[in-house]
Parts: C-alpha cells; sequence; structure tokens
C-alpha cells in the first residue's frame, strides 16, 4: 500500500446540510483512516455559509475534495462513494488498467 | 446621424390578449427591431452557432450597452477567456469594460473547469456554479447576466444524466433569478446544440451564422424561436464592425415611406419631356439596363451633373471606374463633373465590389449616406453586386438599399448590365419590382444603320411616353430624339 511520509492536507467543499455533503465527509473520513491514519488534516468549506470561498479553487460541483498537499493539487467531484475511483484521484493507488474507469 | 427607425409596435402577441411579454433592450442596432424589444426580460436566452460567429461579441453589446444606456447592471460569467482577454477583445469595439467594472455596473468572473484534475466519484451537483452566480449577481445587482460558453462549462463534466439535469436546474434558477440571461453556445451537428435540451429550455433561441460563399462572407442571424411573441422568421444579414454588431432587418417591414409628389430632373432636357415632362419623382428608385456601351453611366453623369447644379448632394458609388478615369469620361461628353467633387457637392465612391461581401456595402453605402446626406444616390453598376453573391442575395441586399434610401426621400439611380443574348428585359436580379422608372436603352436597327434607342418600360405614377428614341452621345452630352425612318442605305 502507500507508504507516502508526507502530511495530507485535504479540504471539503460542501453546500449546507445536503446528503451528498454529509455521505461524502463520512465517505473520506473511512477512506482517510484506512490509509491515512494520523497523518492527514480535512477542512470542511461550507460554501452556502461563505460563498466567495469557491472562486478560490474554481469549485463548481458539490461535493468536491481537493486535495491541496502533496501536490500537485488534485479535485475530486462526487461524494466519494466509488472507494476505488476516490484512491486513484486522491492517486493513493496508481491509475492503472484495471482501476478507476 | 443614422436614426433609428421605430419600433413596430405589437399590439398582442398571445391569442387570449394577455399583454406583451416584457422585453429587454439590447442595443444592438437592427436586432431590438427584428425582435420587436429585444430579449425576453428575466429569461434565459440561448445564442447558439459555429466557432468565430459572434456569439461572445452579440453577449458582451448585450450586457455593456445594457449598463450603459438601459441602467440594467450584468454579470458577465465567462468559462473560457480571462476577463483580461474579454476587455483586451471589446475594447477594440470602443467598450471600456475595465471601467464598467471599476464603476460597478459589471462584474466579471472567469470559471476555470480542468478536466484533466477532476476525478469524479459518486453523485455530485453543481451547487458550487449556482452559488458563484449568485455573487457576481449580488456584487453589482445585476438583472443581466452572460455565461460564456455553455460547452465549456458542461465539457469538464462525464456524467451526462447529473449534467443534463444540472443544465435543466440552471435555465430554471435564472429564471427564478429573474435576470434576463443570455447563453451562448456551440452549435452541435445536425442540432442546435451540443446536448439537443439547451433551445428547449431557453425561451428564445438566436442562432448565428457565419458562411462563405464563392469567397465572401457574410453573417446571418435568425431568431429561432422566441416564446409568447412574434418575431421576424427570416435570416437577417449582420456585422461586427468598429462599433460593434448591427443587425440589418429587412426592412420595408411596410411600404410606409413618406411619399414626394416633388419631380427631379433627369439633366436630359428630352428625358424630362418624356418623363410627363418633369423628370424623375423625389425619392424614386430609378434604373438605367442595357448592354455594354450603351451610354448607361452617361445618363448617370448627367443625374448627378443636375442634382450638383441645383445645389443638391449626390454620392456616386462607382463599381467600374476609377473617380478621375470616371470625370475624365464625361468631360468628353462636355459633363465637368470636377467642379462639384471640389464644391463637395459630389462624392465619387469607387471599388471594386468583389473586396466585400454584399452586407459590408450596404453598411457602407448606410454609413456614407449618414455622413454625407445626399439627396440622391447612383449606383452604377449594380450588376456587379451580382458577381458577388447569389442573385436571390443580391435581390434582397438591393430591397433593402431602396428602402432604406426611400425611407430618408433619397432619389436612387441604378444602371444595369445586361448580358447580350438574353432579352433586355429580363434583368437578371429580378428587381422590377422594386423600381419606379425604368428605363431601356438597347441597340436598334434602322434600316441598315445600327442605332441606340431609348424607352421606357415603366414609370410609376406618371403618364410617360411610349415611343423609342434615338439616344445619341455628342459632345454636349446625351440627346434623345425621335427615331427617323432610315433610308434604306448607310449615310
Amino acid at each position: 500500500m502507500s507508504t507516502t511520509p508526507e502530511r495530507w492536507d485535504l479540504r471539503l467543499y460542501t453546500a449546507g446540510q445536503s446528503p451528498k455533503s454529509l455521505a461524502a465527509l463520512a465517505n473520506l473520513k473511512r477512506i482517510c483512516d484506512e490509509h491515512l491514519a494520523g497523518r492527514y488534516s480535512i477542512e470542511v468549506v461550507d460554501l452556502m455559509k461563505n460563498p466567495r470561498l469557491a472562486k478560490d479553487d474554481e469549485i463548481v460541483a458539490i461535493p468536491t475534495l481537493v486535495r491541496k498537499l502533496p501536490a500537485p493539487l488534485r479535485k475530486i467531484i462526487g461524494d466519494l462513494s466509488n472507494e476505488e475511483r476516490a484512491l486513484v484521484g486522491l492517486q493513493l493507488r496508481p491509475h492503472n488498467t484495471g482501476a478507476g474507469k | 446621424m443614422m436614426r433609428e427607425p421605430a419600433l413596430p409596435k405589437l399590439k398582442r402577441t398571445a391569442r387570449n390578449g394577455e399583454r406583451e411579454l416584457p422585453k429587454a433592450r439590447t442595443g444592438v442596432e437592427g436586432f431590438d427591431q427584428v425582435t420587436g424589444g429585444g430579449l425576453p426580460k428575466g429569461r434565459p436566452t440561448l445564442v447558439c452557432g459555429g466557432p468565430g460567429c459572434g456569439k461572445t461579441l452579440f453577449a458582451m453589446e448585450f450586457l455593456v450597452r445594457g449598463a450603459m444606456q438601459f441602467g440594467e447592471p450584468g454579470a458577465f460569467i465567462t468559462f473560457e477567456e480571462t476577463g483580461e482577454e474579454l476587455a483586451q477583445n471589446v475594447r477594440s469595439l470602443g467598450f471600456d469594460l475595465d471601467g464598467l467594472v471599476k464603476d460597478g455596473k459589471i462584474a466579471v468572473d472567469h470559471i476555470h473547469i480542468e478536466p484533466s484534475e477532476i476525478q469524479e466519484t459518486g453523485e455530485y451537483d453543481l451547487e458550487g456554479l449556482f452559488l458563484r452566480l449568485s455573487v457576481a449577481i449580488d456584487s453589482v445587482g445585476a438583472k443581466r447576466i452572460v455565461l460564456d460558453t455553455i460547452e465549456s462549462l458542461f465539457g469538464g463534466f462525464e456524467n451526462q444524466a447529473i449534467l443534463r439535469s444540472e443544465l435543466r436546474r440552471l435555465f430554471r434558477w435564472l429564471k427564478e433569478r429573474g435576470v434576463t440571461a443570455v447563453i451562448t453556445g456551440e452549435r452541435g451537428e445536425g442540432s442546435l446544440t451540443r446536448q439537443g435540451l439547451e433551445e428547449y429550455v431557453s425561451d428564445c433561441v438566436i442562432l448565428l451564422d457565419h458562411r462563405v460563399t464563392e469567397q465572401s462572407s457574410t453573417r446571418r442571424l435568425r431568431v429561432v424561436k422566441y416564446r409568447g411573441s412574434v418575431h421576424g422568421t427570416n435570416e437577417y444579414p449582420f456585422l461586427i464592425d468598429e462599433k460593434g454588431f448591427s443587425v440589418l432587418p429587412v426592412s420595408g417591414l411596410g411600404l410606409d415611406h413618406p411619399v414626394s409628389s416633388e419631380r427631379v430632373p433627369s439633366g436630359v432636357p428630352q428625358l424630362d419631356e418624356m418623363l410627363g415632362g418633369e423628370g424623375y419623382f423625389r425619392g424614386s428608385s430609378i434604373l438605367v439596363s442595357g448592354t455594354a456601351g450603351t451610354g448607361k453611366t452617361s445618363l448617370a453623369a448627367h443625374f448627378a451633373h443636375q442634382t450638383c447644379r441645383r445645389g443638391e448632394r449626390c454620392l456616386y458609388l462607382a463599381f467600374e471606374e476609377s473617380p478621375a478615369q470616371l470625370m475624365r469620361n464625361m468631360g468628353t461628353i462636355g459633363l465637368d463633373l470636377a467642379p462639384h467633387v471640389k464644391k463637395g457637392m459630389l462624392r465619387i465612391h469607387a471599388s471594386r465590389p468583389t473586396l466585400y461581401g454584399l452586407e459590408m456595402h450596404l453598411v457602407q453605402v448606410h454609413k456614407m449616406v449618414s455622413e454625407f446626406e445626399p439627396r440622391a444616390v447612383i449606383v452604377d453598376p449594380i450588376s456587379n453586386f451580382v458577381s458577388t453573391g447569389t442573385s436571390r442575395d443580391a435581390q434582397a441586399m438591393l430591397l433593402r438599399l431602396v428602402d432604406f434610401l426611400k425611407e430618408r426621400q433619397i432619389t436612387a439611380f441604378f444602371t444595369h448590365l445586361t448580358s447580350g443574348g438574353t432579352a433586355l428585359e429580363a434583368t437578371e436580379v429580378g428587381i422590377s419590382s422594386i423600381i419606379d422608372t425604368w428605363l431601356l436603352v438597347r441597340d436598334i436597327e434602322v434600316g441598315q444603320e445600327r442605332r441606340r434607342g431609348l424607352y421606357i418600360l415603366k414609370s410609376r405614377g406618371m403618364k410617360h411616353s411610349n415611343q423609342v428614341r434615338e439616344f445619341r452621345i455628342t459632345a454636349n452630352g446625351v440627346r434623345l430624339d425621335p427615331v427617323k425612318r432610315g433610308k434604306g442605305r448607310a449615310r
């Protein structure tokens, strides 16, 4: 599995307490605990409260997960219910022919 | 100055006699006329077309003019170009986008979507987009909004089902916000748009087209759909020049030009005699047709000379000869045009008709007429226009030209070169119906001599001669004499 030593800095953009947002947060926590235990931080940004923040990371879709660190910046949209694709998106799993699409 | 013709009044639109749909004027020249007042107020309009058709420009002009002329602030949401690029692009049209942004009249937001850095997993929606639109709208109190282009937005996402439902939601949302929206879209294969859905959820659909026929390009605009309103269904040519967008309505929306019973002499006394003794009607359209070398230009020059001598300005559009050549040639038949040019009474504008498309010519004429304010316009010859477009285009253009001139009570004088072999009366352009006075110059054979003859094919509203007169070009101009019987041998 992943042996990356860096800290993971993640930001999840949501809009209110929608089921999709809640599902995304739950799925994200589960994935992180499993693969990045102890070396990740999740910041949840509610655009409903602070819509101007959408500009910073060019957010259009909700929910959007942004991997701020490690570089490069990655964006994953959706409720992260498809774990395989979420892992590929986070580059916790190599994007080989079998995974993802 | 060009006067903007009054908008046609639409009394009722719906069959049940409901009140006219409120409209938001675009300020785009000609467009508000075509649509009876502009775009549907508070509703979404789709502007679609291929690349380079002028979508973005149309949208931008709608927004800028809204802010400048109609007191409606606007938001421009671009998914393609950055704000700076946009400002640069419209600066050439004299729009100060930066200034309007600074004054809080226009908000520009560039939403950048990079599909390569996005991974999709599971359910999502585009709530982030809606929130950003809200921010942009609220920042200036926008009454108008532009989304440019819808493809760049939706191209970033894979899930077609989500995309389609969000597209519907977007249009519904815009309507709920009550903003007059222009959404631009790329034209799809076989349908107006890529998704084939946008045109159904829009209240109004404008199609822009840029086509090249025989190496000259023509831009056209068509109102495909306009819910709750009557609209012209024609294709209207439009132009993009240094002043922005201008749509040329196929005018003559009604045949209600002012009519004058004043007469203007033709410059040839004997011709006036044939035309009820007084010459042409002011503001009428006159056509002289004939084969090559029959003296059409001479008749035109006589009219120009006469117009200027009366102290009225005349615009001479020469499509075959340069001004110098025209003046030299007319000098040999005793018509000295140079003093009129010097005094600014006569303006000769020479250009090759193939240089531009037909519409460009029309707009040029519009501009020159607006600046110079002539009382007579001569187009010599119109047959060259036929070579630049299809015959139907040429006909439509002439119709618009005649209408434009008639509206302003400007006498229009056209010459037309008929090709040998065809019946002389068969004018290629088929413009008879828009011509009031039609003169024909043709070769006639008298005995064994070949002479030129002139007769009046028609002249509306006046008693005119039905004689064929012998047409002679002398050192003192054109003379028209009764045809003498040939003696049977050459003299």
